[in-house]
């Protein structure tokens, strides 16, 4: 296998096991705590390859998987004191261990293969050089094997536990109440989310680890409600990413994973800005159209109201109800093309489907029941037509 | 390295007392942040500051200290209104947005940085020294911008003071009473970002945030007024800035950062334990002496049971009547005694007056505190 191929693919793993627990974190608002972790496993890393002397070895896996639950435990902890709120913690515990691991590195590291820089962004540069040897015989990169095991048991225990992780994601009361624990739950999640970040962290990094599992999902969330779409739409997110992050690196001769990065920030961006119902771009529209309509309804409630041809006069209507020349324009405009109003020169008059469609609102707003809006959710759908 | 040195070593006495101005105004305005339960907010911006740095760098070939600082300013602005975007205008909560700006600009950051690093013209070492910081690298000049802003934002805050407060405590009520609490809330915002970017080069962006936090938690355990909280915040951040430089200057030039940050760690572990009315260790000493006393007074209580069925209240009764009884002890014998709510004679104790009546009392009454 050539150390391209083996690049690509070691990031696209990567991006995909770190996509999965990512997409549970957002759901639950523990995204920061990926943050925590991503930063205080670092005492663990060192204190582990300081044993091993060995990035790879499972043993120090599993010591700075651990190191990243006592983060969690430690958060949990202090926020339990009630001294401070659960974002003061959080922000307190990370940097504090992260800072023994900085320490512990230029103290101690100062010649070996960890240094300060690649705690941050990692080496994907050089991951794929890094093989499992046994007996002489290459088995290909050491890094690659760590996140396809990782992967594989997230795999296995999404697929096992994929409607216990939804129900108390979502339902935390029920799913307690039909007898899953939610603390077993929140810890395996957790562990997941250590190991993984603990893998990725040699070919990632501290700080971007934290992008492979936040954005990918975010912007998932952007597009979709459905558990499942989300979990396929955040892998393929991952991994376009991964690849488009290589060849842009590639390009540019610079950092692969701050490259990954930047593409799934422009990602993110573009999903922020262009999702089809919740994208910023849609939002703004729809409280444009939602402000028109209001303001239609006002107007219509207003003419119901008063029967005098004074109070109906165009120029009356912009004093009183006070609005500026261009939305009073519109939403003249609107209910005559929808036939809610007629004009005799400067008089407005309720037409009867005008009638009809003002005392439904005001039935509406009298009664505050739903019921009385389903069908003229339908009369507005008309005017959008 | 002798103390003295702080006072005669021209380099030493400006890192040292940059060091302290900057701990001095993280204190202050972190307190803000910490209490509008923005802690993480700042984490955010010092990382979204990253790109600025790079790219100021990038299109001005400047590594002057206040270019870059004005870069990191203007990108962590922007990582602010953009968190705020995601906040207001989609359904994605406050810790994805923090989360994503966070990781996304500083990956693009590190981009730029790993780009200028294989540029063979352009001089951009020291650039990393934004990672985690070096106290070393601070010039006088460096230290009057500090100071500047740092009596900027201590004005402001004076003459704010009181919209300060209002919109910390009770937004909706400052709303009432027609304050532009959009403007209050912006001006509080600005000054904690230009906290952030001028610590960046001091203690760097990966930790800055707690640079903000910590010596405002830590004094936030000490007092329940703002005005305390804000000075004794400044006071532990300018001593976690003046002993976490001393201790890397005496280390072979650590980072300051994380040394700055571990110092500021241990004022929070000290105040979380051994603040008097909200420290762990009181807190812990208070509950089991509610607990003791709260056993004292079941024992006089079951006396009491015993006692009234008597006529005679100081009728002496066998101490072995009470052994079956929950949270009895010699010492609460004793104790009771010492309040003379009983008198022991040899095996047997009696009810004296005073014992009696406060045992009738006890549930009627809010005990005075023994």
């Amino acid at each position: 296998m050539n150390a391209e191929l083996a690049i690509i693919l070691i990031a696209c793993l990567t991006a995909v096991a770190c996509a999965i627990p990512g997409v549970f974190l957002v759901l639950r608002k523990m995204a920061l705590i990926s943050d925590a972790i991503s930063h205080s496993i670092l005492p663990g890393i060192v204190i582990g390859f300081f044993i091993t002397e060995d990035l790879a070895s499972p043993w120090l896996i599993l010591l700075a998987a651990f190191s990243g639950i006592i983060t969690v435990v430690l958060v949990e902890a202090i926020q339990k004191t009630g001294l401070v709120k659960e974002d003061t913690a959080i922000g307190l515990v990370f940097p504090a261990l992260f800072s023994i691991g900085v320490l512990l590195i230029a103290i101690y590291a100062n010649d070996i293969h960890l240094d300060t820089d690649a705690v941050l962004v990692g080496r994907l540069e050089y991951a794929a050089f890094d093989k499992l040897m046994i007996d002489h015989v290459s088995y290909g990169p050491k890094s690659m094997w760590t996140i396809s095991i990782t992967l594989a048991v997230t795999l296995a225990l999404l697929f096992a536990f994929y409607k216990e992780l939804k129900l108390s994601t979502f339902d935390v009361g029920l799913s307690s109440a039909l007898g899953f624990s939610p603390v077993i739950l929140h810890y395996g999640l957790m562990s997941i989310a250590s190991v993984t970040t603990v893998v990725s962290f040699d070919a990632v990094g501290a700080i971007l680890v934290v992008a492979l599992m936040i954005a990918p999902a975010a912007a998932a969330y952007l597009l979709t409600t459905d558990l499942k779409k989300m979990i396929v739409l955040s892998v393929l997110f991952g991994i376009m990413s991964a690849i488009g992050g290589y060849y842009f690196a590639l390009w540019l001769d610079a950092s692969i994973s701050g490259s990954i990065t930047t593409v799934l920030g422009l990602i993110f961006l573009l999903v922020y800005l262009f999702a089809p119902t919740n994208g910023l771009i849609a939002v703004l529209f729809r409280q444009k159209r939602q402000r028109v309509e209001v303001s239609l309804l006002t107007f219509l409630l207003h003419l119901n109201n008063h029967d005098s041809i004074e109070e109906r006069r165009v120029a009356h209507l912009q004093e009183h109800i006070n609005w500026g020349k261009v939305r009073a324009k519109t939403v003249l405009e609107l209910a005559q093309k929808n036939n809610m109003i007629t004009m005799q020169g400067e008089v407005v008059a309720l037409t009867n489907k005008g009638l009809k469609f003002t005392e439904k609102a005001l039935d509406y707003i009298i009664t505050n029941k739903d019921e009385q809006i389903e069908d003229m959710k339908d009369d507005f759908f008309l005017f959008r037509g | 390295m002798e103390l003295t040195d702080f006072f005669t070593d021209y380099t030493l006495r400006t890192i040292t007392l940059g060091t302290a101005v900057l701990g001095a105004i993280c204190g202050m305005l972190g307190s803000f942040a910490v209490l509008r339960k923005q802690s993480l907010l700042g984490d955010a911006i010092s990382h979204a500051a990253l790109p600025g740095i790079a790219l100021a760098f990038l299109f001005t070939g400047l590594k002057d200290s206040n270019v870059l600082l004005l870069g990191a300013l203007i990108s962590g602005f922007i990582g602010t209104v953009w968190i705020r975007g995601i906040v207001t205008k989609t359904h994605l909560k406050t810790d994805t947005a923090l989360g994503l700006i966070l990781s996304l600009f500083f990956g693009f950051g590190e981009l730029v940085l790993s780009y200028l690093k294989k540029q063979p013209d352009a001089n951009q070492a020291g650039l990393d020294k934004y990672l985690f910081g070096q106290a070393a690298t601070l010039v006088q000049s460096d230290v009057i911008v500090m100071i500047i802003v740092t009596g900027i934002s201590l004005v402001v805050m004076l003459l704010f003071w009181k919209e300060f407060k209002l919109l910390l405590f009770d937004k909706n009520y400052a709303m009432t009473l027609g304050f532009n609490t959009r403007f209050i809330d912006g001006l509080i915002s600005f000054f904690i970002v230009l906290a952030i970017v001028i610590g960046l080069q001091t203690v760097g962006v990966v930790l800055m945030s707690a640079m903000l936090l910590a010596p405002a938690a830590a004094a936030r355990q000490w007092t329940n007024s703002l005005g305390m909280m804000v000075i004794l915040a400044a006071v532990f951040g300018a001593f976690s800035g003046v002993f976490g430089t001393g201790i890397s200057a005496s280390y072979n030039n650590l980072s300051t950062g994380p040394v700055i940050v571990l110092v500021a760690a241990v004022f929070v572990g000290v105040s979380f334990i051994f603040s008097p009315s909200r420290g762990v260790l009181f807190k812990q000493i208070r509950l089991i002496r509610n607990r003791r006393d709260l056993e004292l007074k079941k024992t006089l209580y079951f006396m009491y049971g015993i006692v009234e069925k008597h006529e005679d209240i100081s009728r002496p009764h066998s101490i072995k009547i009470l052994n079956g009884f929950q949270g009895f002890t010699r010492g609460t014998l004793k104790a009771l005694s010492d309040k003379s709510w009983i008198t022991i004679k040899g095996q047997d104790w009696s009810l004296t007056e005073e014992g009696f009546q406060t045992a009738e009392n006890l549930y009627n009454t809010n005990m005075p505190e023994s």
